[in-house]
Parts: C-alpha cells; sequence; structure tokens
C-alpha cells in the first residue's frame, strides 16, 4: 500500500522552528509505523534522525508521537494508524528535541535516579536469597514491565507545566520498590515523596494510563502510593485533608459540600491559606454562585452513611 | 427519549447555572428527565482512590436506582461520567464483585442488575438523538461564534473504559455539536488536557498556570470562548482565571460556558433562563455576539 507520512523535523543547526515534510512510499500490508520510517531514512533521506533498536517493543527507544498520541513506532502497525493512507510523527512531547524525532532524555532518567531506583534489603543477610511471596511480586511485575520509553512523560499534564515533577514513570518506578517486601527503608522513601514535586503533584489525568505501551498504569501506581503514604503516617498535607473532608462531607449528606472542602483543606487553623480563599468566595458570592452554607442532606443520606460505615469497617479489618 | 438524570454535587452546589440550562434544554429538546434525587456523589474519583469498593458500591446504588426508573443515566458531568464508567465496567465484569456490593445495597431493599447504561448529554445528543433533529429545533444560530471545545479527562481516557476505541467519534463530539450550533469549533492544543482542578488545593500555582495556559491558547486561536461538558473544569477555567491572569501576567477575559449553555443559546432560549450572568468571567462579549 501507498502511504504518506508527514514527519516533523527540526535541525537546531539549520532551522529556526520546526517543520513538516511529506514522504510517500509503498509499504507492505503488515508493515509497523517503524519499518516505513527506516525506509525512508534508508531510501529517501540519509539526514532523518530517529531512535530504534529492538524493532519489538522492547528497548524502549521508539516512542514517539503518531497522530498525535506517544506510541512505540515499532508496536503500531501503519495500516492502523494511516487508515487513510496519511500518518502524522512528531517527537514526544514535554522533552527537549535534539534533532528530527531525537528527544533528550536526560530530563527522564535524572527523575527516575531521584527516587533511588534500587532495593535496600535488610542489613541481616539471610543464609541463601531473599524470599518473598508471590503475590507481593505480582504487584510488582506489572511495573517491573517499564520499559523507560517515556511514551508517558510525553504528555504528562503538570510535566508540561512544571518539569520539576517527578513524572510518571519515576513514580512508578519509585511504586515498584515501596511495594517490594524485601525492602527496608519505605518510610524514608514515602516521606520524600509526600513533598512537593511527588504523588500528591499529579493531576489524574489519566494520561500516562493511556499512553503506556506496557499497561504499567503509573497513575495507579501514584495513588497507590498515596494510600501507602497515609498508611506510614504522612498525612500533614493538603492532598489528606482534602480527601478527608470530601469522603465526611458525603459519608454526612451523600453529595460533597464544596465551602466545606475547601476551608477543610487547608485546615481549619491555616490563616493565611483561608484569608487567600476570601477573594475567589467574594467574586463566587457577586455572581450568585456560593454554594449555600446550609448543606442540605440527600434523601437517602442514611442509606449512604450506612454504607460507609459498613465498607469503612471491612477496609478497617482486611 | 426519558432518562434517569443523574444531575451531579456541582451542578446543585457552585454551578447552579448547570442545572438551570440542562433542565431548560432539555425541556426545549422535547427531553424528559426523571431525577434520580435520592442518588449519592459518584466519589469525583476521590472516593476511588481512598476505598475503590465504597465507591463502587455507591454508584452500584445509584445504577440500581436508574434500574428502577427503567431508563439510561444521564449525566452532565465529564467527571461523573468518568468515575461511573469505570464503576460500571468493573461491576459488569465480574459477577462476583457485583453479588458482594449487592450485599450492601439489599438492607434497602435495592439490587444492581447489571442493565444500567450512564451517557453523558454529548453523547446522548449525538448517539440518542441525533445531530440532525438537533439542527432542526436550531432557533439563533450562533454565526460567527467562535467556540473552544474543552472536553475534560473523565470523559476521554481511558479510551477502552469510556467506549473511544469503538466509537473514536466520541473525541469529535463538541465540535459537532459547536458546528451544529452554527458556531465554528476553534481547533487548539489544549482541548483534551487536564484543566488543573484536581490539583487545585495541592498545588495551585501548577493548576492555575494549566487554567492560564489553555485559556490563552484557545485565545491566540481566534475563540470567543469554551464550551465545557463538565462543571468541575468550569469551576477552574471560570473562577481561578483571575488568578490565572495574574499569574501569566496577561488579560485573558475568556468566557467559559457549560455545554447546555451554548446549545439553550442556539435554541433560542434567553442569557438570564441560562444563567449566563452567574459566571465569574463575563460571558457578555458571547451573548452581544448572538444577540441574546
Ligand atoms: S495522571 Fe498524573 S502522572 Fe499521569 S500524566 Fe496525568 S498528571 Fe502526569
Ligand atoms: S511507564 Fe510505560 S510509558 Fe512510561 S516509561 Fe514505562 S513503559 Fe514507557
Ligand atoms: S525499537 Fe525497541 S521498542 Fe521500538
Amino acid at each position: 500500500m501507498q502511504v504518506t507520512y508527514r514527519i516533523k523535523r527540526f535541525d537546531p543547526e539549520v532551522d529556526k522552528t520546526p517543520r513538516f515534510q511529506d514522504f510517500t512510499l509503498q509499504v507492505g500490508e503488515n508493515d509497523s509505523v517503524l519499518d516505513g520510517m527506516i525506509k525512508i531514512r534508508e531510501e529517501q533521506d540519509g539526514s532523518l534522525a530517529l531512535r530504534c533498536s529492538c524493532r519489538a517493543a522492547i528497548c524502549g527507544s521508539c516512542a514517539m508521537r503518531v497522530n498525535g498520541e506517544p506510541r512505540l513506532m515499532c508496536k503500531t502497525r501503519i495500516r492502523d494508524a494511516a487508515p487513510e493512507g496519511l500518518v502524522k510523527v512528531e517527537p514526544m512531547g514535554n522533552l527537549p528535541v535534539v534533532k528530527d524525532l531525537v528527544v533528550d532524555m536526560g530530563p527522564f532518567w535524572q527523575k527516575v535516579r531521584a527516587v533511588k531506583p534500587w532495593l535496600e534489603p535488610p542489613a541481616a543477610k539471610p543464609e541463601r536469597e531473599y524470599l518473598a511471596p508471590n503475590e507481593a511480586m505480582r504487584e510488582v511485575v506489572g511495573v517491573v514491565a517499564c520499559i523507560m520509553c517515556g511514551a508517558c512523560v510525553s504528555d504528562c499534564t503538570v510535566w508540561e507545566v512544571d518539569p520539576n515533577f517527578l513524572g510518571p514513570a519515576a513514580l512508578a518506578k519509585a511504586y515498584r520498590f515501596v511495594a517490594d517486601p524485601r525492602n527496608t527503608d519505605n518510610d524514608e522513601r514515602l516521606k520524600s515523596l509526600t513533598e512537593y514535586t511527588g504523588i500528591w503533584d499529579c493531576t489524574h489525568c489519566f494520561y500516562c494510563v493511556q499512553a503506556c505501551p506496557k499497561d504499567v498504569a503509573p497513575m495507579e501506581r501514584i495513588l497507590a502510593l498515596r494510600r501507602e503514604a497515609i498508611k506510614h503516617g504522612y498525612t500533614d498535607h493538603n492532598g489528606v485533608r482534602h480527601s478527608d473532608s470530601f469522603a465526611q462531607s458525603v459519608k454526612d449528606s451523600g453529595s460533597l459540600n464544596e465551602g466545606r472542602l475547601a476551608v477543610e483543606t487547608q485546615g481549619y487553623l491555616n490563616l493565611p491559606a483561608l484569608i487567600g480563599l476570601a477573594p475567589v468566595g467574594l467574586r463566587a458570592l457577586k455572581a450568585g454562585k456560593m454554594p449555600s452554607p446550609l448543606h442540605h442532606k440527600r434523601p437517602g443520606a442514611s442509606q449512604v452513611k450506612r454504607i460507609f460505615n459498613e465498607l469503612e469497617k471491612e477496609e478497617k479489618t482486611t | 427519549m426519558r432518562y434517569a438524570w443523574y444531575p451531579g454535587c456541582v451542578s446543585q452546589g457552585g454551578c447552579p447555572e448547570l442545572y438551570a440550562s440542562m433542565v431548560k434544554v432539555c425541556s426545549a429538546l422535547g427531553i424528559e428527565l426523571e431525577e434520580l434525587k435520592g442518588a449519592a456523589c459518584t466519589g469525583a474519583g476521590v472516593l476511588t482512590e481512598r476505598n475503590p469498593e465504597l465507591a463502587d458500591t455507591l454508584n452500584a446504588r445509584t445504577f440500581a436506582l436508574a434500574e428502577q426508573v427503567g431508563a439510561p443515566v444521564l449525566t452532565n458531568c465529564s467527571t461523573c461520567q468518568g468515575v461511573m464508567s469505570q464503576a460500571n465496567a468493573k461491576l459488569k465484569a465480574d459477577p462476583k464483585y457485583l453479588a458482594r456490593v449487592n450485599q450492601h445495597l439489599a438492607p434497602e431493599g435495592l439490587e444492581y442488575k447489571g442493565t444500567t447504561e450512564v451517557r453523558h448529554l454529548l453523547w446522548a445528543l449525538v448517539e440518542d438523538y441525533g445531530l440532525d433533529n438537533f439542527k432542526a429545533k436550531v432557533q439563533r444560530p450562533l454565526t460567527g461564534l467562535k467556540a473552544a471545545p474543552f472536553y475534560g479527562c473523565y470523559i476521554l481516557r481511558p479510551t477502552k473504559v469510556l467506549g473511544l476505541d469503538e466509537k473514536p467519534a466520541r473525541s469529535r463530539y463538541l465540535e459537532m455539536l459547536i458546528a451544529a450550533c452554527g458556531a465554528d469549533p476553534v481547533d487548539y492544543d489544549g482541548k483534551f488536557k487536564c484543566c488543573g482542578f484536581p490539583i487545585l488545593t495541592l498545588n495551585e500555582k501548577n493548576s492555575v498556570n494549566m487554567v492560564g495556559t489553555h485559556t490563552l491558547d484557545a485565545k491566540a486561536h481566534g475563540a470567543h470562548c469554551l464550551v465545557t461538558p463538565c462543571p468541575l473544569c468550569h469551576l477552574n477555567l471560570d473562577g481561578f482565571q483571575p488568578k490565572a491572569a495574574g499569574l501569566k501576567g496577561q488579560q485573558i477575559n475568556m468566557p467559559i460556558l457549560h455545554l447546555p449553555q451554548l446549545l439553550g443559546l442556539a435554541l433560542g432560549l434567553s442569557a438570564k433562563e441560562l444563567r449566563l450572568n452567574h459566571h465569574i468571567m463575563s460571558t457578555k462579549a458571547v451573548m452581544e455576539m448572538v444577540n441574546a
């Protein structure tokens, strides 16, 4: 079949801004997007810069944006990506472009290193290997599947506005060690992950879950880390107060009380933050959209409370 | 057409204009709403994060109430849609789990049989009502208005759960509806991104930065307003736009319309009926442009 590749090109030595260039070629029925890219480089333009190695979705080097979405090019069939004969290929987002489709993975690795991606087993050595129960490892295996391709970082909405954010891949990696029963220093790890740039900065946008070619579901790992951090007593955080207040409000009335949520999240004693809320509250009042201070119970609220009590009790006993 | 309407907490709290415009628009279209008054909050993802089974049980209760009404659930909130879609997928896929959840509904005499479908107004209009039928009801074509879609994360991702794998056009429905109203949809980078609301109280700077980035991006592409099917996006994009303007050091002044407000304008409803005066960012420019 004939396809046209619309490729984003950028050579910092020549170009001021990126530009798109079209290449038309014949590809096979079952070819991957990567096969076509290599053909273009070999037959049409040897200066086209791209990264690849294994061609089998193992090495993680060929992640790019295919039709706007981060994909492993070797794992994406051209006939799926270009049903109408046109495919758009761009470098990943959120990482600086070195040339054409090659990005600088430096910031990615820097974040992975920052979460101490290694095991810290207990000092007392067992006679033979460290044993870990199957169940615990099953949980960890899902993250071990990560091939460090960066697709999740490409579209992370927090990284986009704040490059200090540790990001989905590094946080998933952190979870891999926190969840490993052979690890000992979870307190320290969780404490530092609770700080700015860590688990509470994720905005729950699902982009990384959608992007990951290995179903690592980084966001789910971040949420699991939040639960772990709370279990370890790291609760002095707006994220925890927000979650507690939210749950209490639904438990009491069946629905969310936004006014109470705003105040309780800052903490009743946090005067500067409460005063900071005032302009927002005043504007809402002026627009006639301040939530009523008298938060009415929904019909059925008593049933909701019962369900809360039953399931919170079950959670405690498991 | 008849739905078990789930208005959600925000349209009954911080965004009363959404509740009002939803009622007016559905009545103008002849869509019958049977409000699920006794349903609880979906948990908005926050409860799922704390205690997934608790959140799934509350949502199963809502689905059981809808089964009693005998109609699909209709939402007007991307977040409610996402949370309910995820809970529903889990409950439908695992009969054992469903049975366990149902034990907590039994004391109230409820049981979820696993038959409820959940649809956002955005999907219902395109898939059930039909764009042509909608167009036939347009009385005030919004000619010349450039409206930028802002979907909200929960109605898009993960695509497997939100039905976008089978119906990829769901990621274009807002544009299709904007066009059906006679307005021009604006294409820009921010349309599928996060409004920042979930981290508003956790990292306000990043959250407000998202508001500023997307509203300014839409503005640079010529948008007169943003349209969103998510009231949580609305709360942030509208309510925190003044702070975003401060952070970005430039004027933004971008009106943020709820989806039913845009539709209502095209259906000939008045600005007052749609409560367009209950916003933080003035919608006056939009009203003048379409003579509402
Ligand atoms: S869910 Fe969190 S980590 Fe994943 S892409 Fe969104 S903000 Fe980034
Ligand atoms: S989590 Fe998934 S997307 Fe992110 S680097 Fe690992 S394999 Fe790639
Ligand atoms: S070339 Fe190795 S993952 Fe694609």
